[in-house]
């Protein structure tokens, strides 16, 4: 069964494509067959995944590959290959599960919308490029998944795309995502280069195998860095991070999608599959390019939590979070916890699709309204969307013990403070923690708590093809604590290629401890200062938020996402336009004006010559008979036999031509 | 198979005879007979064609003028099949983008029979004979059925080009002279040891040089293009800018860089930044266009001069480039000649199905357009992404192999060249914003979608880029040895 599963791996990409292109050819009406077929689909790639998944558990440090030729230049072969080993494998089966549990849920979500069936395509699509970009062994075919990730993504976000909202925020994340990937095609070619393969493992000579590593020296810096750029284009890292709460604009589904399951997976992931050219030739795992990560992610997880305080759209919110802990997996992985940043990734997965999944059932029930402030009450007339919403905060802020997010945010800190370098992102991460505590309670204040208010009045819960997905997600948030916990760290052994131990006694830690007082602190803080947001009655929906009239300048400056997309506006892409127009400018007015300039010359040089011509012919007609005799001599003088001479003679003579036909046209 | 390719050169010719003298009402149809016959005398070609071997192939030899070197020598490499083939492809498909009139059907006919001469003939006066047989007609083709503008842009690219014409034709009397052939074999292995000494010799290479410069076009030879594109009816458009400009690369393969391999090391670096330029400047002029088929004409030099960029890195590389580098870069350049005619094609005629359905052609002229046409949208949007070398489509293997074999030889500049894949991808961009998305034009709401005809034309064509972009094999097989015998010439 081993190698079979290993031959056909190609099938899980290919069969969601495959579905995908199905449903393109399905006419509007039939949207039963869409839905049926994308679920079809993807149930197929969770099938193949689990298949994939077991022969994983046999071994440790399990790794296969499947490398064939894709074509042959010249006579050397490009190859590409697909690899299974526990971190493509663990990545496979949380895709292929919450994208099902996403798909099921859009069945409900988008049973009204005209273009019902070419969702289902391009969701079946979206899936199908993540699954093939995580068994990618080659940076090459990883990359051409990545950018077919980017391409659905850009198809989904601008989904409606009659709203010119949301055609901005495709073509932004289009772009944005776009600039980073330039850096990776950089690095790729550059690592391509020097090692003279893109495979990264091939029996000994991949570019992630130590002989492969070994060409690279000095360059791996720039090389991991580079590739990098493409990381934070595509998991959203400061500064390229603007395009992702844009996102919104998409349909909820694809929010969820693109925040848990992928898109925004493929960065860190693609950071942890190349993880030995970043660490290559540290010294107690600390290297130049590693250090980048973990400053770049420290930013990104402060500012995105900062923003996300003073945010009032319910999305947006869950958006600078995804950012947020997003910043937290790149610090992980750059001071050395490639696995707990997995970790934290693939339980991520499950409780970000599901609160992206819950605001969707909150926005279906509300009328298609985003404003948290016009919400509340929700507990009463959404319970089972509140109660797995509140699993899924609780999960996201790190409650300890019962939530799948807690145990996977405190292994990070807990690498976190062991860097060697410096302490200072262990002690922001801390700060970190408590803001995402209290950001999550205000939201969850304002929402479901309180009096009704103008939007959530009429509220209803939602049918239960969109309640059951939440079910299976709330349950998969707690329940997938079982394999993180110290006292049995399987995720974290298996991740790491080492046998497991269970040991009660390693379960309560001091971290433990740290992070009860740590998150307690922020839903304490966010209950304190909202208290009486949740309470206030309905006809106040529009009211300043508490922070808003304590601190209105911060409060501005943070709700308006700390004027990053103004700063943007005014330079790069004002800089970008004037480019542009100075190119086209230089393009009409100097190379032009210097070819009619050349043209002028050239008439009036023909005039001049029509002139000589014109005299020379008439005075000189009675002198002709006389010269002829002189130009006899001329003329054996001019057969010199040196080429200059005839070549000089034949430009003049082909020049006079030109012109003539300049001023006669 | 002896006569082949005179027959493939030949056919087009007794077509536009047979367009001149039929009615009027059966010009199409005839022209589109003569191409299918052609077509098939080509596929043949390719067939019959021995992919191991290197060197020419259905070599056919005749005296013409002993007096002056000048031989009937045709033949095919697999570089000349593929421009055969690709030949073969565009030109019916410009026939089928518009009705044209009578008379541009025949001219068409004259420049294709040109084109197929250009790129398989093996001597130079032979060559330089068809290369000038296909300026005519597009001069006319601009001049008579052009649009707006026409005559200044006709006049312009007239000049350009002849003028490179010229420039081209004194240095090749310069070599003749010294070396007394025109035979591009011999004239190739004579190039090692320099052809010409001294001043001469830089004279001659600058006349080829801006020659085929101007016809590519490479920056800053380029103005010429955006206001011929613009002027031409649709058909002819895509036939200049799938075909016209391939002959400029299929020169600079043939001839410049066998022919004077000591120049173009010396002013590499020069020529590396004019490649460059080409490929940065041309996408931002492309951004601030409106017209929508100038701003495709401008994103034509970019894709060009990626070409230009694996062929000057190649050859101009102070280090000799390994095995691999070379084979890539000549690789993706041949892989991008082919890829740029079938793309750039099929965006020129988008831009004609929209101007025909609008009757203008700026970009804030529409609006909305999915909800209207969503089948046009579709199919749109695949050539802007093969345009822009997104992977799965034909784009992303020449320009990855391109940038695979210069950046290990030329890595700075292919390095700045990036900025040009990103300038792309945001033109076609704000494109696709302005046309298809947003609320619903009113000017548009009358649009039909994608008519059964035009959809017989484009499904095929939009099938082909992908089909290169999964499995390319097949394109590959045609030049793999080509390849390995040039990078073996050019090392």
């Amino acid at each position: 069964m081993n190698s079979g599963i290993i031959t056909n791996l190609w099938l899980i990409p290919a069969v969601p494509c495959a579905a995908s292109l199905a449903i393109l050819s399905l006419s509007n009406a039939r949207r039963k067959s869409a839905a049926v077929l994308a679920v079809i689909g993807q149930v197929f790639a969770l099938g193949m995944s689990i298949f994939a998944f077991l022969p994983t558990l046999q071994t440790n440090s399990f790794r296969a590959v499947q490398n064939f030729t894709w074509f042959t230049f010249g006579d050397q072969a490009l190859r590409l290959g697909f690899v299974l080993d526990p971190l493509a494998a663990a990545m496979l089966v949380m895709i292929s599960l919450v994208g099902l549990c996403i798909f099921i849920f859009s069945i409900g979500y988008m049973a009204g919308d005209k273009n019902f069936v070419r969702f289902f395509a391009y969701l079946s699509f979206f899936s199908g490029a993540m699954l093939g970009l995580v068994l990618a062994n080659s940076l090459l075919l990883l990359f051409i998944f990545w950018e077919l990730v980017g391409l659905a993504s850009y198809l989904l976000i601008g989904f409606w795309i009659e709203r010119p909202s949301a055609a901005a925020a495709a073509k932004k994340a289009f772009i944005t995502t776009r600039i980073g990937d330039m850096g990776f095609f950089l690095g790729m070619l550059w690592l391509y280069k020097r090692s003279g393969t893109l495979l990264f493992y091939d029996g000994g000579s991949g570019c992630l195998e130590s002989a492969g590593l070994a060409t690279l020296r000095a360059s791996a810096t720039f090389i991991a860095l580079l590739i990098f750029c493409g990381a934070m284009g595509k998991s959203g890292q400061f500064p390229l991070h603007v395009w992702l709460p844009d996102a919104m604009e998409g349909p909820t589904p694809v929010s969820a999608l693109i925040h848990a399951a992928t898109m925004v997976a493929a960065g860190v992931f693609l950071v942890a599959r190349v993880y030995p050219l970043f660490s290559l030739g540290g010294i107690n795992g600390v290297t130049s390019s590693l250090t980048v990560v973990v400053w770049i992610g420290v930013t990104t997880a402060l500012m995105a939590a900062l923003i996300a305080i003073a945010q009032a759209d319910i999305k947006r919110i869950l958006a600078y979070s995804t950012v947020s802990q997003l910043g937290l997996m790149m610090v992980s992985l750059g001071v050395g916890g490639v696995a707990a940043g997995i970790m934290h990734l693939l339980a991520h997965g499950f409780f970000k699709a599901l609160l992206f999944l819950g605001s969707g059932s909150v926005i279906h029930g509300c009328q298609g309204e985003h404003d948290i402030r016009k919400m509340g009450g929700l507990r009463r007339l959404m319970p089972v969307t509140f109660v797995t919403y509140a699993v899924g905060m609780m999960a996201l802020s790190g409650v300890p013990f019962f939530f799948s997010g807690a145990w996977t945010k405190e292994e990070i800190l807990r690498a976190t403070e062991h860097w060697p370098r410096s302490h200072a992102p262990y002690f922001l991460m801390l700060a970190g923690v408590v803001l995402t505590a209290l950001y999550m309670t205000r939201q969850i204040i304002y929402v479901f708590f309180g009096n009704s208010r103008v939007a959530s009045e009429r509220a209803h819960e939602s049918p239960r093809v969109m309640t059951m997905p939440l079910i299976a997600l709330a349950v998969c948030a707690i329940f997938f604590s079982v394999v993180l916990t110290p006292a049995w760290p399987w995720l974290h052994a298996y991740l790491r290629g080492e046998p497991a131990q269970f040991d009660v006694a390693r379960l309560i830690q001091p971290m433990v401890f740290v992070s009860l007082v740590l998150v307690g602190a922020g839903i304490g803080l966010g209950i304190w200062v909202y208290r009486k947001a949740g309470a206030q009655d309905r006809q106040r929906s529009a009211e300043i938020d508490p922070l808003e009239y304590a601190q209105p300048a911060l409060f501005r400056f943070l709700a308006n996402k700390m004027w990053i997309d103004e700063l943007y506006g005014r330079t790069v892409i004002t800089f970008s336009w004037a480019a542009a127009r100075l190119s086209d400018w230089m393009d009409r007015y100097f190379w032009d004006g210097l070819v009619r300039g050349f043209g002028a010359v050239g008439r009036v040089f023909a005039m001049l010559t029509t002139s000589v011509d014109e005299h020379g012919i008439n005075a000189g007609v009675d002198e002709t008979t006389a010269g002829t005799r002189g130009l006899g001599r001329l003329m054996s003088k001019a057969h010199s036999g040196q080429i200059q001479t005839y070549l000089a003679a034949l430009a003049v003579g082909m020049l006079a031509l030109l012109l003539l036909y300049a001023w006669l046209g | 198979m002896v006569g082949l390719i005179t027959a493939i050169i030949f056919i087009p010719l007794l077509g536009a005879l047979a367009v001149w003298i039929w009615p009027q009402k059966n010009a199409r149809p005839l022209a589109l007979i003569c191409n299918v016959i052609s077509a098939a005398c080509a596929l043949a070609l390719w067939r019959n064609f021995d992919a191991t071997a290197s060197g020419l192939q259905f070599v056919e030899r005749h005296d013409w003028i002993p007096a002056i070197g000048a031989e009937y020598l045709v033949g095919v490499d697999g570089l000349s099949l593929l421009l055969v083939l690709l030949t073969s492809l565009i030109v019916p498909f410009a026939f089928l983008a518009q009705p044209m009139p009578r008379g541009s059907y025949a001219t068409v006919l004259v420049m294709q029979s040109a084109l197929y001469g250009t790129f398989t003939a093996q001597n130079f006066i032979l060559w330089f004979l068809f290369y000038e047989m296909s300026l005519i007609p597009a001069f006319l083709l601009i001049k008579i059925w052009g649009g707006e503008n026409r005559d200044r842009a006709a006049t312009k690219f007239f000049l350009y080009t002849f003028l490179g014409s010229v420039a081209m034709l004194l240095s090749f009397l310069g070599i003749y002279l010294a070396r007394g052939t025109f035979d591009f074999a011999t004239l190739a292995g004579l190039g090692k040891n320099g052809l010409l000494t001294g001043n001469l010799a830089w004279l001659a290479f600058a006349g080829v040089f801006v020659g085929l410069a101007v016809k590519v076009p490479l920056f800053p030879f380029h103005t010429w293009l955006p206001d011929a594109y613009q002027a031409a009816p649709t058909g002819v458009s895509m036939v200049l800018t799938g075909l016209l400009s391939k002959m400029g690369v299929y020169g600079f393969v043939r001839l410049l860089l066998p022919l004077f391999p000591n120049q173009i090391r010396v002013v590499g670096p020069w020529l590396l930044v004019l490649a460059v330029c080409s490929i940065v400047f041309a996408p931002l002029a492309a951004w601030a266009q409106r017209d929508l088929k100038r701003m495709v004409a401008y994103l034509s030099i970019n894709h060009l001069g990626y070409c230009m960029l694996g062929l000057f890195a190649l050859a101009a590389s102070p280090v000799v480039a390994a095995g691999v580098d070379a084979h890539a870069a000549l690789s993706g350049v041949f892989m991008q000649i082919f890829n740029h005619g079938i793309t750039a094609a099929t965006l020129f005629y988008f831009v004609g199905l929209l101007e025909q359905r609008r009757g203008l052609r700026g970009i804030d002229d529409f609006g909305g357009l999915m909800q209207r046409t969503p089948l046009l949208c579709g199919w749109m949007s695949a050539a802007m992404f093969s345009s822009l070398g997104l992977p799965g489509l034909n784009g992303f293997i020449g320009e990855f192999l391109i940038f695979k074999g210069s950046f290990a030889v030329a890595g700075p500049f292919t390095a700045i060249a990036i900025i040009g894949l990103l300038v792309t991808a945001i033109v076609f961009a704000r494109a696709m914003q302005a046309l298809f998305s947003g609320p619903l034009a009113q000017s548009c709401s009358a649009f039909p979608d994608l008519l059964r005809t035009e959809r017989l034309v484009i499904v095929p064509v939009t099938l082909l880029m992908f089909a290169i972009g999964i499995a390319p094999q097949f394109m590959f097989n045609i030049f793999n040895t080509t390849v390995v015998h040039m990078a073996r010439l050019f090392a």
